[in-house]
């Protein structure tokens, strides 16, 4: 028997956001959304397509890293067809912005000020597109007061619930923002307006560590908050399955158990 | 009757002048027209407003002190997420930046070849794309019942585009054989002057197109001229002829650490004929060599 690590609990904390997603192309940005997407598809949503990053869907899920053995494509996911595709909305992404807030608007174009940026990153890429057209999620390996801001993110690139920006007053129409993983938690968009709530703690965290971490206020779910699901001995054999070149061990420093030592 | 494209990199470059807006096709670190970019830094051309899906055809003209304006949804290199050229030119607000969504850039870009002023959209509402100081965005409202408020995508207008191509022949119809084309049939659609650096000028006949016309970007009218530049997407991948260098792009990377570095670098890899760019980089059997990177 293995024991679960904290990077095994983010992965099937992940793999919820796409469980009940029916048929769309599923897209995890960084390893362990990634290989979200790929458990969602092995054990909940078969229908979901998943690429290998590049540009061919996979018949099964792609492992992240060096190819392990021969891979099948089911499908062309060259970028015009990718924009195609999730302009039509059934695509649902998680994916990792440098800085959020508390609308869910998501930043990872600069630090700073536009024109002359402290800290230049990659440019907002497909995400002001993506936030308001299909379904979003996000994953934040370091839960902290600096990607988890007070106030608004310095460059907006992700639209989020804060009617001052909504055009004539009305959100967009495919504005869905989902689920937020973490180290330290799960959250969801379900408090009063859309405000952000914990809805699972992992275990040996706290709320009060959860909201010491975050630079605005959070909502519960329930009280007491649940414990996020700590993946059983089957779950752990098909992530293990999913990932056979480790990558999930070199996310978090040290590779922590999913259980805090005492 | 016969007419023959093919010309030198230095004969696109002289075609080049102050001021203008230049198009460059590919993605990030891949099939990006490096050889006719690295000619650019040799000219004396300047004041470029550069439009990209951003890679090292962004930071090396960057680092070159080549740009005015930058039009970009990202630039990237892939394994090496922030481009250090890139990241120093925008740190110093040495250059102007139209930053757009990946989708707006494709479709300022299918605008332009329509010949359309802009297309309507809804991406970008309420993001800061809409906030900038560099262009002040416009929306129209949908003529039709439902009354919806839009945003007008503008076209971008390019005076040259420069893509990079596996083959074509002399007359230039072009073979883009890679997995993805990403946009550059609008690049060609998009500019009056469009130039091709090709891996291989072969016989019209060699291009096969019965078999090959799923590869064949655009028609050939659209294309201004052809050169011949082997490994001219180097470091960037022409998958399949060959892929991206990883090695390399650590060079490059580290190139951005002083101006000693970028001295360096300029000098081995810049300030160097082809044939002596193909040593310093290997040589061709090390470049076909080059294992297929995984994203």
């Amino acid at each position: 028997m293995t024991e679960a690590t904290l990077a095994d609990l983010v992965i099937l904390s992940c793999a919820q956001a796409w469980r009940h997603d029916g048929e769309v192309m599923a897209t995890g940005i960084g390893p362990l959304p990634r290989l979200g997407t790929a458990l969602a598809k092995t054990l909940y949503n078969p229908l979901l397509q998943t690429t290998d990053g590049e540009c061919f869907y996979g018949d099964q899920p792609i492992a992240p890293g060096k190819r392990t053995g021969p891979v099948v494509y089911e499908g062309y996911a060259n970028y015009d067809r990718v924009f195609s595709a999730l302009w039509g909305g059934r695509r649902h992404a998680m994916v990792g912005p440098v800085q959020f807030d508390r609308f869910g608007q998501a930043n990872i174009s600069v630090i700073g000020d536009h024109d002359k940026p402290k800290s230049a990153m990659l440019g907002a890429r497909g995400f002001p597109g993506n936030s308001i057209i299909h379904p979003n999620s996000f994953f934040f390996p370091s839960h902290s007061t600096r990607a988890l801001i007070a106030g608004e993110v310095d460059f907006v690139c992700m639209a989020g619930y804060n009617p001052a920006r909504y055009l004539n007053g009305k959100p967009p129409a495919g504005l869905d923002l989902r689920i937020i993983v973490t180290n330290l938690c799960v959250m969801d968009f379900g408090g009063p307006d859309h405000q952000v709530r914990v809805v699972s703690l992992h275990p040996g965290v706290t709320f009060d560590e959860v909201q010491a971490n975050t630079g605005f206020p959070l909502a519960h779910s329930a009280e007491p908050l649940p414990e996020t699901a700590v993946p059983t001995d089957d779950e752990l054999a098909v992530i293990a399955r999913l990932d056979p070149n480790g990558v999930r061990t070199t996310i978090f420093k040290d590779n922590p158990p999913a259980r805090r030592a005492a | 009757m016969t007419f023959d494209k093919r010309m030198s990199a230095a004969d696109v470059v002289g075609q080049l002048s102050d001021g203008m807006t230049i198009g460059i096709g590919g993605w990030a670190t891949r099939r990006k027209p490096m050889a006719l970019v690295r000619e650019i830094l040799r000219s004396d051309v300047k004041d470029l407003t550069v439009v990209s899906y951003g890679g090292p055809d962004v930071g090396l003209l960057c680092a070159a002190g080549k740009v005015k304006k930058l039009v970009f949804a990202f630039v990237s290199l892939d394994h090496y997420p922030l481009e250090p050229h890139f990241r120093a030119a925008r740190q110093s607000g040495s250059i102007a930046v139209l930053e757009l969504d990946e989708g707006l850039f494709h479709w300022g870009l299918r605008a332009a070849a329509m010949h359309l002023p802009f297309l309507p959209t809804r991406v970008g509402i309420g993001t800061d794309i809409l906030n900038q100081s560099g262009f002040a965005f416009k929306t129209v409202k949908s003529p039709y019942a439902d009354g919806e408020e839009l945003v007008a995508m503008p076209a971008l207008n390019l005076d040259v585009a420069l893509i990079h191509a596996q083959r074509s022949d002399e007359k230039g119809n072009l073979l883009v054989t890679s997995p993805d084309p990403f946009f550059d049939e609008l690049f060609a659609r998009a500019a009056p002057q469009v130039y091709a650096s090709v891996e291989q000028v072969v016989t019209t006949a060699e291009l096969d197109m019965a078999t090959n016309a799923r590869f064949a970007l655009v028609e050939r009218a659209r294309i201004t001229g052809i050169v011949e530049a082997p490994f001219g997407a180097h470091p960037t991948s022409a998958n399949p002829d060959y892929h991206l260098d990883l090695r390399h792009l650590k060079t490059y990377v580290e190139s951005a650490a002083s101006p000693e570095a970028w001295a360096a670098y300029r000098q081995a890899f810049v300030d160097v004929d082809d044939a002596q760019y193909l040593t310093a980089v290997g040589g061709a059997d090390a470049l076909r060599a080059l294992p297929r990177p995984v994203y």
